[in-house]
């Protein structure tokens, strides 16, 4: 029941499809080696096919600054593994609860969370934490200055790690499942447990809804020039514009990409008005923002797209799925 | 659309419970007992049970409220991250099994299985199993709404700890226990000493099998209601006593007391008529819209006019999920029968609403 793909210019035989036996969770690169997370306790790099094994269980979460990933695991442990494949705990949960969120932060700073509470390893080593009042559901570091965002139930705890003052609460009634903030500090977006969007204007924590999908929104990016916000959870990619001083308020979304299968993930292009787009069927489209023309870069074969990302130079593109991993050199 | 791998949805078993009533003794034997299969066991307090072959996972009980406007929709924030995380590990365990404290109401763990999309795609819930203490439920049953409503919501219940109570003190609570819950399979235990298979894999919440709706108990029950039967009691949780109809022997009840309990009941409605759709389902919406926040789990198979198939339903609170089931057979009675189970329901109301909607 796919569509017929026929009129879509595809790249799919020019990607390197790798077996992993398990799902992946995540799409990193270290240098410009694509790295992908798998469900199941390990790394699988790229280059060379190779596995390290880094957690003795799940990895729940993970996230990269592009010389190390570090990775949250249902073993209690938080994990660094570097571009040789080396691993080192970062910290270990003394109750061995789920690493549930993790972030990287300016001068090596390192967020992650289990349960309610935050914790910060700043890149000198000093060790901060705030519990916030339920369990952090996501976390995010702001561009700028050394700030956290928590999201929680009924909002989110900007936090200053370094500072004694109570971090600034942006309340909004409801839960609140990951948080992103805008490269230029201006706007932060959550995805909520309802098929919708909250954001705020940080400056006067203005209220934003952004509504309309069809399921739970779980993937969210910024182009590159915060013009637009990129999401999943609709059979179309929805692009909110945020490029006034107002964000989305009072516009429509751009809509692209309509499919009978579901957005899963989207990553913007690094440089390129472009975003990526998995499916929940399996395909994997290249958009381009100004025409909505596509490019395939992953036919559908049922298997859903579970994981998405751009080489910082742009030049690569990298993806998994329930059961395989791809990669792509534009 | 049809995938090449078919996904087989992981079921999911709730083990209720009140404090004491031996919910950790009926899951470490589930555990242990050579059958298998292995499972992810969502719990409140590690340390209790720990069996190296399955994932155990802690939970924190966190109910949030949807923003839909809707005050009794409620899930269980933790179940949905936790069964996030768990579908990554897909391949590693059979089933889920989730354990509540004592206190918990299982209404919004059910509902996170109807509410969160990701959460119904991957898993499906199976069942709600209740542990009850034969020798306190009674008393419970009394001084903690949350013991009523675990009872209210089961679809199986085990009666636990039959050996401290008398034969007769153990149709007494059953009685008790069937004033609240018609439609629930129980079962007698010593020490939790139940098949594995009476507790798990039963299907409970597939519309395939709502026939499992217990027919001597909506019979014993729709006889009692024809007395419009309601005293003018005191309402007081503390008196100690309740009305009893022991002497109502109805063929197949086999000695069951009938009891009322003073704020929770079953209403259970029947027609030999054929309905009309287009007048049954504005009629249930509208009931479920107004008293879903009182209706704790409702059932049903009905028969619509110039119909070939039984249609089946059922909820939880203002969810209600329906389709057709299977033809009618030849010769089969083509009876429209449903339950509401819930607080305060208002019976007449009820009554005369589903009366009208008789094609």
């Amino acid at each position: 029941m796919s569509m017929p793909d026929t009129a879509i210019p595809s790249l799919a035989d020019r990607v390197r499809t790798i077996a992993t036996d398990a799902q992946v969770v995540g799409v990193h690169f270290l240098g410009h080696v694509p790295v992908f997370a798998l469900g199941e306790e390990t790394l699988l790099f790229a280059e060379g096919d190779r596995k390290v094994a880094v957690h003795g269980g799940g990895i729940l979460v993970s996230a990269s600054d592009g010389e190390r990933i570090v990775t949250g695991g249902d073993d209690g442990k938080l994990m660094a593994t570097d571009a040789q494949g080396q691993t080192i705990a970062l910290a270990t949960d003394e109750k061995k609860r789920w690493i549930d969120q993790v972030a990287l932060g300016p001068d090596r700073a390192v967020a992650w969370s289990a349960g309610k509470v935050a914790q910060v390893i700043t890149g000198k080593g000093e060790k901060r934490s705030f519990e916030a009042p339920s369990t952090v559901a996501g976390l995010a570091f702001a561009p700028k200055g050394f700030r956290l965002a928590v999201a929680h139930y009924n909002g989110v705890s900007f936090w200053f790690p370094n500072a004694a003052a109570k971090p600034e609460f942006f309340e909004w009634k409801g839960s609140h499942l990951g948080v992103s903030l805008s490269r230029d500090g201006r706007f932060m977006v959550t995805m909520m447990q309802e098929p919708t969007l909250h954001g705020w204007r940080i400056a006067d924590q203005k209220h934003m809804r952004m509504s309309g999908y069809s399921a739970r929104v779980r993937s969210l990016s910024w182009t590159a020039d915060d013009a637009f916000l990129a999401t999943s959870g609709s059979e179309q990619l929805i692009l909110w514009p945020f490029d006034g001083k107002d964000g989305p308020m009072g516009r429509q979304p751009r809509v692209l990409a309509p499919s009978e299968a579901r957005v899963t993930v989207v990553a913007a292009h690094p440089k390129q008005p472009v975003v990526a787009a998995g499916y929940g069927d399996g395909t994997v489209w290249l958009v381009r923002i100004d025409d909505g023309a596509l490019i395939a870069a992953r036919q559908a074969d049922g298997t859903p797209v579970t994981a998405i990302g751009w080489e910082p130079s742009g030049q690569v593109l990298a993806f998994g799925t329930e059961k395989d991993a791809g990669v792509l050199t534009l | 659309m049809a995938t090449p791998q078919a996904n087989e949805k992981i079921p999911v078993t709730v083990l209720t419970g009140y404090l004491g009533a031996g919910k950790t003794t009926l899951l470490n034997r589930i555990l242990s007992e050579p059958h298998g299969k292995k499972f992810a066991v969502i719990v409140n307090e590690f340390g209790e049970i720990g069996i190296d072959n399955d994932l155990v996972v802690n939970a924190d009980e966190e109910v949030f409220e949807m923003n839909n406007g809707c005050i009794c929709c409620t899930v269980r924030g933790d179940l949905v991250r936790i069964i996030d995380g768990l579908m990554r590990r897909k391949g590693k365990f059979d089933a889920i099994i989730v354990e509540t404290t004592g206190l918990a109401d299982p209404a919004p763990v059910a509902q996170t299985f109807f509410m969160d999309e990701n959460v119904g795609a991957k898993t499906r819930l199976d069942a709600v199993v209740t542990v009850a203490d034969a020798k306190w439920l009674k008393d419970r049953l009394k001084d903690a709404p949350e013991a009523k409503n675990q009872i209210a919501f089961a679809d199986v219940i085990v009666v636990n700890k039959t050996d401290l109570v008398s034969a007769d003190e153990l149709r007494d609570v059953e009685g008790h226990i069937r004033a609240i819950n018609p439609y629930a399979t129980l079962h007698r235990a010593q020490r939790s000493n139940v098949k594995i298979d009476d507790v798990l894999g039963r299907n409970a919440f597939d519309l395939d099998r709502i026939l499992d709706i217990e027919p001597k108990f909506l019979e014993a029950d729709e006889h009692d209601h024809d007395h419009g039967h309601h005293h003018d009691h005191d309402h007081h949780h503390d008196h100690g006593h309740h009305h009893g109809h022991g002497d109502h022997h109805h063929g197949e009840s086999s000695g069951l007391k009938h009891y009322h309990d003073e704020d929770m009941q079953s209403v259970s409605l029947r027609s030999e008529k054929p309905l009309n759709p287009d007048k049954f389902f504005p009629w249930v919406q509208e009931l479920v819209q107004k008293e879903g926040p009182h209706i704790l789990r409702c059932k049903g198979i009905l028969a619509f006019k110039d119909d070939p198939e039984r249609f089946v339903f059922q909820g939880v609170h203002m969810i209600l999920d329906g389709d057709h089931q299977r033809p009618w057979k030849e010769g089969e009675e083509r009876l429209s029968r449903i339950v509401f189970i819930g607080r305060e329901l208002p019976e007449e109301k009820i009554r005369e609403g589903f009366a009208s909607c008789v094609a």
